[in-house]
């Protein structure tokens, strides 16, 4: 589904990704962990189009998306729930998920997935109408992932969606992220809580210092000693 | 002439000349919630718009018919103009330091006003602007006449289908969307590009609208004609709060009023030193102006 070879990301003179590879198959969720600074969101950024990469292919279905601007790749079926989800505060529930399906024409089906993302998340239907900037933090990013969904991607890229929230909402989003996955969307989840990406992710890749330094099966990862002493605590 | 009368004359002749700012401010602060730019060129746009109107108006009789074409032509073509002088001189400078898009922005004002006065159609020499013969209603007094009635009528449509469109269409959700988060925008798959585009074509028409109707009310044009009305309203929209809409129009609404009752009351010669005052004072008591958020710099 996504094939990301030898990537390389330059902020100026930072080499920010260093021959990074890896790819993501259709059903599975891949995790992408690391320490902050590791080049997670880097690499978001990049696969949505919003960073430049200096050299290296990505290939979405099999298409390149060297020069493809962030609302084509929206269209082909690759859409980000970004890091502090960025919801559009100025906005009313309705009209962010509204701009979520902004690519869209289809009606019936944007209507659809309305109700669907109500039905995962019936906490936004009772707030539809209320200015996104009011909700709670947990709130907006339930907000951000049904934003997200109403693009309805095949491939859904999620930056730290446990970022600042309470322990039990963490596990409430990210049974949610099984769900989603479950009902068809294949997902990449980039995390500092590598404990819980690992926990529900099929595959994971360890990002460290713009380079992957490890890559496997998300459950052997979870038990490898270095994995444990890096990220896990011990 | 009654004090009474004569207050609310002046409060007519202000609400008529508040619309006009208010139709101004509405473009500078749309492109400044959109890129955050101040688009010292809005009011040549103005200027460009009112002389769009004029080469309609002098090649047919002045009847309201050709009015109503004047207006479509000069809003379509100060539309083209906004979209062109923001692909080729500030969409380049989008990464760059924003204090470099805003000498952009000065130049490209400086470029349209020399510009139109070496073009020999427009010339350096204010010209008389053919509009429709003057009717004066009277309401116990206080007098109205058919071009203020028709300044503040235009105006009051232009704002509400741009309120609409802003708060109810696909396009207006985008815009707010991409002025509060532009990176965001574009993962939501929002063409940003166009969107831009989009806004300065809106502000530009609006532009275009209030030059004809400020060179009607004042019945001349020349190529110097937008500064001060540009600036004014460029001082409503700080006012009002730049980046809100609906705070453009009170601005508007209240610079007008405050320079209409000055001239009446005060001195002629004051109302422009007291808009400029009015300036000054908001920036110092209340900068973010009276709609406006108080936004911190994001880090």
């Amino acid at each position: 589904m996504l094939k990301v070879t030898n990537l390389n990301v330059f902020y100026g003179r930072i080499h920010a990704l260093r021959d990074c590879s890896f790819e993501v198959n259709e059903g599975e969720i891949v995790t992408l962990i690391g320490a902050n600074g590791a080049g997670k969101t880097t690499t978001l950024h990049c696969l949505s189009g919003l960073i430049p990469s200096q050299s290296g292919e990505i290939e979405l279905f099999g298409q390149s998306l060297r020069g493809v601007p962030p609302n084509r790749i929206v269209e082909l079926g690759m859409a980000q729930t970004p890091e502090g989800r960025r919801i559009f505060a100025n906005l009313t529930v309705k009209e962010n998920l509204e701009m979520g399906a902004y690519t869209r024409k289809d009606k019936q089906g944007i209507k659809n997935d309305l109700e669907q993302v109500f039905t995962h998340f019936p906490r936004l239907k009772e707030r539809v109408n209320q200015i996104a900037g009011t909700l709670s933090g947990g709130e907006q990013q339930m907000l951000a992932i049904g934003r997200t969904l109403m693009s309805r991607p095949k491939l859904m890229l999620m930056d730290e969606p446990s970022m600042g929230l309470a322990p039990l909402l963490v596990k409430e989003i990210f049974s949610i992220i099984q769900d989603i996955n479950r009902a068809g969307t294949t997902i990449l989840l980039v995390e500092q809580n590598a404990h819980m990406a690992l926990s529900i992710a099929d595959r994971a890749y360890v990002l460290e210092t713009g380079k992957i330094a490890l890559q496997g099966d998300a459950k052997e990862l979870a038990a490898s000693e270095a994995v444990r002493k890096a990220y896990l605590g011990g | 002439m009654g004090i009474l009368q004569e207050f609310l004359q002046q409060m007519v002749n202000g609400l008529a000349l508040g619309s006009i700012y208010a139709l101004i401010a509405l473009g500078y602060t749309m492109v400044y919630g959109i890129v955050q730019l101040i688009n010292f060129a809005h009011g040549d746009i103005l200027m460009l718009g009112a002389f769009a109107g004029f080469f309609v108006l002098i090649a047919a009789p002045v009847t309201p018919l050709t009015f109503i074409v004047a207006f479509l032509v000069a809003m379509l073509v100060c539309a083209l103009i906004g979209i062109i002088i923001e692909r080729t001189c500030y969409k380049p400078l989008r990464s760059a330091p924003r204090i470099n898009a805003l000498i952009t922005a000065i130049g490209v004002s400086m470029f349209l006003e020399n510009g139109a006065r070496v073009v020999p159609q427009i010339g350096p020499n204010p010209r008389q602007y053919p509009t429709l013969p003057n009717v004066n209603y009277d309401f116990g007094g206080v007098g109205v006449s058919r071009i203020q009635a028709i300044v503040f009528l235009v105006s009051i449509s232009l704002m509400v289908v741009l309120n609409y469109m802003v708060n109810h269409t696909k396009i207006g959700k985008a815009m707010r969307a991409v002025s509060h988060d532009r990176n965001a925008g574009s993962l939501m798959g929002i063409n940003v590009n166009r969107v831009i585009s989009f806004t300065f074509a809106v502000g530009s028409s609006l532009a275009a609208a209030a030059g004809i109707l400020f060179a009607s009310a004042y019945p001349q044009v020349e190529p110097y004609m937008g500064i001060m009305p540009g600036l004014k309203a460029f001082v409503a929209a700080v006012l009002g709060g730049i980046g809100s809409i609906p705070g453009a129009m009170i601005g508007g609404f209240i610079m007008g009023i405050a320079e209409t009752l000055t001239k009446g009351f005060i001195s002629s010669q004051l109302a422009d030193a007291i808009a400029f005052g009015i300036l000054i004072i908001i920036l110092v008591v209340k900068p973010s102006g009276i709609l406006g958020r108080n936004v911190s710099e994001k880090v």
